[in-house]
């Protein structure tokens, strides 16, 4: 949740108990996803979602004409806060007001996206059918979007069309590998999973041994519901590497996880709602993600966030093009826009999250100084060399890893 | 429903009618009542025939397939050995926290009812109100508002600690006292509205007759008063249990990863870990555990009205 402004506790309090992008409560709190689990049971068996089982090598799975030239618009889908505001009018989005009066193309931007599960969900049977789903870019984080591109649900970017993407992402997410020759998926945030410590309760923690050993933590830490964001951390304490790890090391590290869990070291698994239980101090720390951890320590400084001496995990939300998108040509052009580092400076004084593009840190220099110096929002050499990305995982694999972390965080 | 409204007599309506032959215009518009049913009849066999039958079919899918692979259809009973073999901590403690919630329900709840419909008088109307006016902020949002009441530095621990209920580290939250308190704050007015409509149908001549035979307060409570509320005790525990068996957000919001309840494990297998097979497994077990135990209940609970 990226807020700008500091909130009264009691509007985080309202805000805590709404859909969140990371909570919990996916299926609660959306309904609409049980409606996608009873599509999918709506046979005797089920033919397999992956059209394209070959994969996105097997070239596209339908062509679609790019009425671009002639329909000058473009319908973008986004997760909520994640798009500066007009400080009068937070319907009105700066820089896509600006993209309109340079390229005269109109974006009609949503904030619909609560999870990555639930809105895959949604559009997965349309795309397979190669039926239009009325959006042009949507995003999805590392792992969901791999699995788009992987169905072959993603168009091709024309390199012509997309050349300042090419110029100016970020050298840590060229070598992606579920998108080697950055085909297909553009940053449009990333962010970091860390330590948030609230040092109003509790001494500095260093590593995630402190965390799930210390016996003044006892019962008084959180971790993630995310699988990758917590089982990250495992691996990483377990001297192994979440880029790069077998299912023996996967089962070691979660042998961690549950030995902390069955010694109520570890009080509860969050998403997004731990924000209040560590500014209240009923946590004193947990795992935690960036921008968040950020806000807070706007309002209160006894709130950090560490850098665990194992290193931090980095994720990404990607905008893709599905491949049933009529206006293809004008959605890349708006994903070139955020590349220009002086629009991608803008959006990230407003979201807080680490900025994908090069180059915007010497802009955000004019706009606020201090942040460009926030090593969480564009982080240096030491923090780059301390970054680890979960490795890409077959469905069978995430099936299996996600089966087991569910079960053993008692879901 | 309306078998489980009480009636003043605590009989059932005479069931011994003489069949008469229906004139002869009549009998030609025998369709009639089934034409009137078939909405309803359509309605549940698209919204609950239907759906149940496609679930017991899904937990008999082959458990290897996915949702990209797509799932064969094998009956794969295995899935529900597998299905306790996994889960059946949670399965057991969603049973006992329910029941558990049930039995403090009744206790909070039989005096409460009691006092709106027997002592109410002109206050019993905005004594109802009372018992209904939280249905008007959404479920989530009071089960959040639980969270600030029972917080490590809320008031409720704070009073508990100073009178050493608590040690100095103790806690509420993410313990099972908080989920169990949530579910019987949540479900109680299920309990007390039955138990209401119950009692407020009582003759309370029945009661002073009692008197006249030498029946003390206690005597005539167990020996009238209870027995004619038994129905409203039968629907209200039924409304507590089958909903709090079931129910997730009081455990995943109030609870911690050892307090964690089934409809919690139903929901992240079928929208997280995407594993059909075994949620609609575990979904079936729960449906036919709770039937099992309705059916058991209401029938030594033996009020004909009920069943």
């Amino acid at each position: 949740m990226a807020r700008r402004i500091p909130l009264s506790p009691q509007a985080q309090a309202v805000l805590a108990a709404m859909p969140s992008r990371r909570t919990v409560l996916r299926g609660a709190l959306a309904g609409g996803a049980f409606a996608v689990a009873g599509g999918a049971l709506a046979a005797c068996g089920t033919k397999g979602t992956n059209g394209n089982t070959a994969g996105p090598s097997a070239g596209p799975l339908c062509t679609v004409a790019d009425l671009s030239a002639t329909e000058r618009k473009v319908a973008f889908s986004n997760w909520p806060a994640y798009m500066d505001e007009d400080e009068k009018n937070a319907e009105v989005h700066p820089t896509l007001v600006a993209f309109k009066a340079k390229t005269g193309i109109d974006v009609s931007y949503t904030a619909d996206i609560n999870d990555n599960n639930e809105f895959y969900g949604k559009i997965r049977s349309q795309l397979a059918a190669c039926q239009p789903i009325d959006r042009d870019i949507v995003v999805f984080t590392d792992w969901m979007a791999a699995t788009f591109i992987r169905n072959g649900f993603a168009a091709k970017f024309n390199p012509d069309k997309v050349a300042t993407f090419a110029k100016n992402l970020a050298p840590t997410l060229r070598s992606r590998q579920f998108d080697p020759n950055m085909e297909y998926a553009a940053p449009w945030q990333s962010g970091l999973t860390g330590i948030g410590v609230n040092t109003g309760v509790t001494k500095e923690v260093r590593t995630v041994d402190e965390l799930l050993t210390r016996p003044d933590l006892k019962g008084k830490v959180t971790c993630l519901t995310e699988m990758r964001d917590t089982m990250g951390f495992m691996l990483m304490s377990n001297g192994k590497d979440p880029g790069n790890f077998t299912t023996a090391d996967f089962d070691a590290a979660l042998e961690k996880l549950k030995a902390a869990v069955a010694s109520g070291q570890i009080r509860r698994f969050t998403g997004n709602d731990y924000v209040q239980d560590l500014a209240k101090g009923d946590i004193a720390a947990c795992i935690a993600w960036s921008g968040d951890v950020i806000q807070l320590g706007f309002e209160n400084d006894k709130i950090k966030l560490v850098t665990p001496d194992e290193g931090m995990m980095l994720w990404s939300d990607n905008m893709l093009i599905p491949i049933t998108s009529p206006h293809a040509a004008n959605a890349m052009a708006l994903i070139d826009y955020y590349y220009d580092p002086k629009v991608a400076a803008e959006l990230a004084a407003f979201v807080n999250y680490v900025c994908p593009v090069a180059g915007a840190q010497e802009e955000m220099v004019k706009i606020d100084p201090d942040l460009a110096q926030n090593p969480l929002i564009f982080p240096n050499a030491e923090m780059q060399a301390k970054i680890k990305i979960f490795k890409p995982l077959t469905e069978a694999e995430e099936k299996e890893y996600t089966g087991k972390f569910q079960a053993a965080i008692g879901a | 429903m309306a078998a489980l409204l009480p009636t003043a007599s605590g009989t059932p309506a005479a069931a011994t009618e003489i069949p008469v032959e229906p004139p002869a215009g009549m009998r030609r518009r025998r369709w009639i009542p089934y034409a009137l049913l078939a909405p309803g009849l359509l309605w549940l066999a698209v919204f609950f025939v239907y759906p149940v039958f496609q679930l017991v079919m899904a937990s008999l899918w082959d458990p290897s397939g996915s949702v990209e692979t797509g799932y064969t259809f094998t009956w794969a009973f295995s899935n529900y050995a597998d299905a306790w073999e996994m889960f059946h901590v949670q399965f057991l403690r969603s049973l006992w926290y329910a029941f558990i919630t049930t039995v403090v329900c009744v206790a909070l709840g039989y005096p409460l009812a009691y006092a709106i419909a027997i002592k109410g008088g002109r206050w019993k109307n905005l004594m109802l109100v009372g018992v209904i006016a939280p249905f008007f902020t959404s479920y989530l949002v009071r089960t959040y508002s639980w969270k600030a009441i029972l917080s490590d530095s809320g008031p409720v621990v704070d009073f508990l600690k100073w009178v050493h209920i608590l040690g100095p580290d103790g806690r509420l939250l993410a313990t099972e006292f908080a989920v169990i308190a949530g579910l019987v704050y949540n479900f109680l007015p299920f309990m007390v509205l039955p138990l209401y409509a119950s009692l407020d149908k009582l003759d309370t001549r029945l009661l002073e007759a009692a008197r006249d035979l030498y029946h003390g307060p206690v005597r005539s409570f167990f020996r009238v008063t209870l027995p004619l509320s038994m129905p409203g005790v039968i629907a209200g525990t039924l409304l507590t249990f089958i909903p709090a068996a079931g129910d997730y957000v009081n455990a995943q919001l109030l609870g911690g990863p050892n307090t964690q309840m089934i409809g919690s494990v139903i929901q992240s297998r079928f929208l997280v870990v995407n594993d059909y097979p075994i949620a609609s497994a575990l979904s079936v077990m729960l449906m036919v555990t709770i039937l099992v135990l309705v059916t058991v209940y209401v029938s030594t609970a033996g009020t004909e009205e009920v069943v």
